[in-house]
């Protein structure tokens, strides 16, 4: 599993984070709406953005299961 | 009897203006008769014959000392210029900054006319036609419904009142004002957060311009485009913004201390059922000096009492017929016709946001001792030579204690606001 891939995903949701000193300190464990205190139908928007930055497409099944960053890094790399 | 009668004050306004954002800058440009309207080279391109509007400066360095990146990115041109317009407004009324808890006392009216087009015309429809639905992402039905700014603010300024939207053309952000003011007169509510914001779409103006009502020939000379009163007046000129004035109930007013600039003594709306030479676009004068004469009966004063008038007088064929129409409903001679401006001169016709724009300019020259000048109406309409002395063409000083304000809108709506100065 990249690292790029992991700070990627930082970067991509960092202006949709209330609390960013949770993102700070993330890790693949920190959850975008608990830790991070995300919005939660901002997600549909968080994905939009993976699918532009990594050129893949994600299915509404597979981002009803992205919860934490590590979930969203293990989508894209199944898929790049 | 149980009218509580409750006075209502005015103890904070915002205003995010084509001539200047806050009110030190907005008040110093009608003081100088700074005007507001430029050419835009995108209504070039696009063909406009109107080329020319008010839009607000600066709001892309000025948002984000008011709102988050988040916050942002479900905002369309309405609602920032709102939301800056309610958070300095929330300021200036000296209200604690928001915390975790509603305020249960405030609530807030934020009209608009036309609610994101901007969105709908950039981001909803291309995509939709496109075939990219899902693309859309989450932050479409907060943009385009109609309450989009009202529910933002709430939000912004954690409101526990009523938080609504109104829309009435025109006449919305007066409408807006002459509602909050009952909330607020009948004892339901401490405060109402009131007045309008329009964004400056392109295909908001659209419209207009196909209807050939807006101000031609100008292009290459925007400052002098906007004529209310004017023998050469040829149409409005568009313009957009937010002006939005903190109501409240004196008591509470009183009790937490909070500067006043002024009170409102009397409100009215109504319709002319577009009967009686009226139509959607043309009022039937019958409602108009019914509206006036209402206004001043609620707030029990005869016409001649009326120091100032701030009109709706858009630059089109109707401001004759308004003058007029004032003239009637204050039943007054013409010599002795109240002082008269147009905000409009100066930013153009802001749509939803116009009542509360122009409510601002009334209340800043009510409580400050001035009259601003109308602009380019030097060449007077021949049908306003009997006014003549009364259309102030340049700023003077002011002693005047009462002003009345009226806003008149598409459908045959009218609105009419009377404000005093505040005498405890």
């Amino acid at each position: 599993m990249s690292n790029d891939v992991f700070e990627q995903v930082k970067e991509i949701v960092s202006p949709y984070c209330k609390n960013k000193e949770a993102l700070e300190s993330a890790t693949a464990d920190t959850s975008f709406l608990e830790d991070l205190a995300i919005n939660s139908a901002r997600l549909v928007d968080i994905v939009i953005d993976f699918e532009d930055e990594f050129d893949i497409e994600v299915s509404d099944e597979e981002a009803d299961k992205i919860r934490t960053i590590g979930d969203a890094v293990t989508v894209i790399n199944a898929k790049t | 009897m149980n009218k509580q009668n409750e006075r209502v004050v005015i103890t904070g306004m915002g205003v995010v203006a084509p001539n200047g954002n806050g009110l030190e800058d907005f008040e110093q440009a009608l003081r100088n008769g700074v005007s507001g309207i430029k050419h835009h080279a995108h209504l070039a391109e696009s063909n406009f014959a109107c080329q020319v509007g008010g839009i607000p400066q600066h709001i892309d360095e000025l948002k984000h000392d008011y709102l988050t990146d988040e916050a942002l990115m479900a905002m369309n041109e309405a609602m920032i210029f709102g939301a800056i317009a309610a958070i300095d407004c929330w300021r200036d009324a000296g209200l604690a900054e928001p915390g975790d808890e509603p305020d249960w006392d405030t609530g807030a009216i934020i009209g608009t006319g036309i609610s994101g087009l901007d969105t709908i015309g950039q981001k909803i429809i291309p995509l939709t036609d496109a075939g990219k639905v899902k693309r859309l992402g989450s932050t479409m039905v907060e943009q385009v419904m109609a309450s989009a700014s009202s529910a933002n603010i709430g939000g912004l300024l954690a409101l526990g009142g009523q938080v609504t939207t109104n829309s009435s053309a025109c006449t919305t952000g007066t409408e807006a004002i002459a509602n909050g003011y009952h909330s607020i007169q009948t004892g339901r509510v401490k405060r109402m957060l009131v007045g309008g914001t329009e964004g400056a779409s392109k295909y908001s103006w659209a419209g207009f311009d196909a209807m050939r009502v807006l101000a031609r020939g100008y292009n290459d000379n925007p400052e002098q485009a906007s004529r209310p009163m004017s023998a050469s007046a040829v149409g409005f000129v568009p313009g957009s913004g937010a002006g939005l004035l903190m109501l409240e109930s004196l008591s509470s007013a009183q009790a937490r201390g909070a500067r006043i600039y002024a009170e409102v003594i009397g409100v009215d709306v109504n319709c002319g059922g577009q009967r009686n030479g009226g139509s959607t676009t043309f009022p039937n004068p019958t409602g108009v000096q019914r509206c006036i004469q209402t206004a001043l009966k609620h707030a029990g004063i005869k016409g001649t009492e009326v120091d100032l008038i701030n009109g709706h007088l858009t630059a089109t064929m109707a401001d004759p017929y308004e003058v007029a129409n004032w003239q009637q409903a204050l039943a007054c001679d013409p010599a002795d016709f109240p002082k008269i401006n147009s905000t409009k001169s100066l930013i153009g016709h802001a749509l939803g946001a116009a009542g509360g724009l122009e409510c601002i300019a009334s209340v800043l020259q009510l409580s400050h001792g001035f009259v601003h000048g109308s602009l380019n109406c030097e060449d007077l309409h021949p049908d306003l030579q009997p006014y003549a002395d009364s259309v102030v063409h340049k700023t003077q000083a002011s002693d005047a204690q009462i002003l009345a304000k009226a806003s008149f809108g598409f459908g045959d709506v009218n609105a009419c606001a009377i404000f005093k100065k505040f005498n405890p």
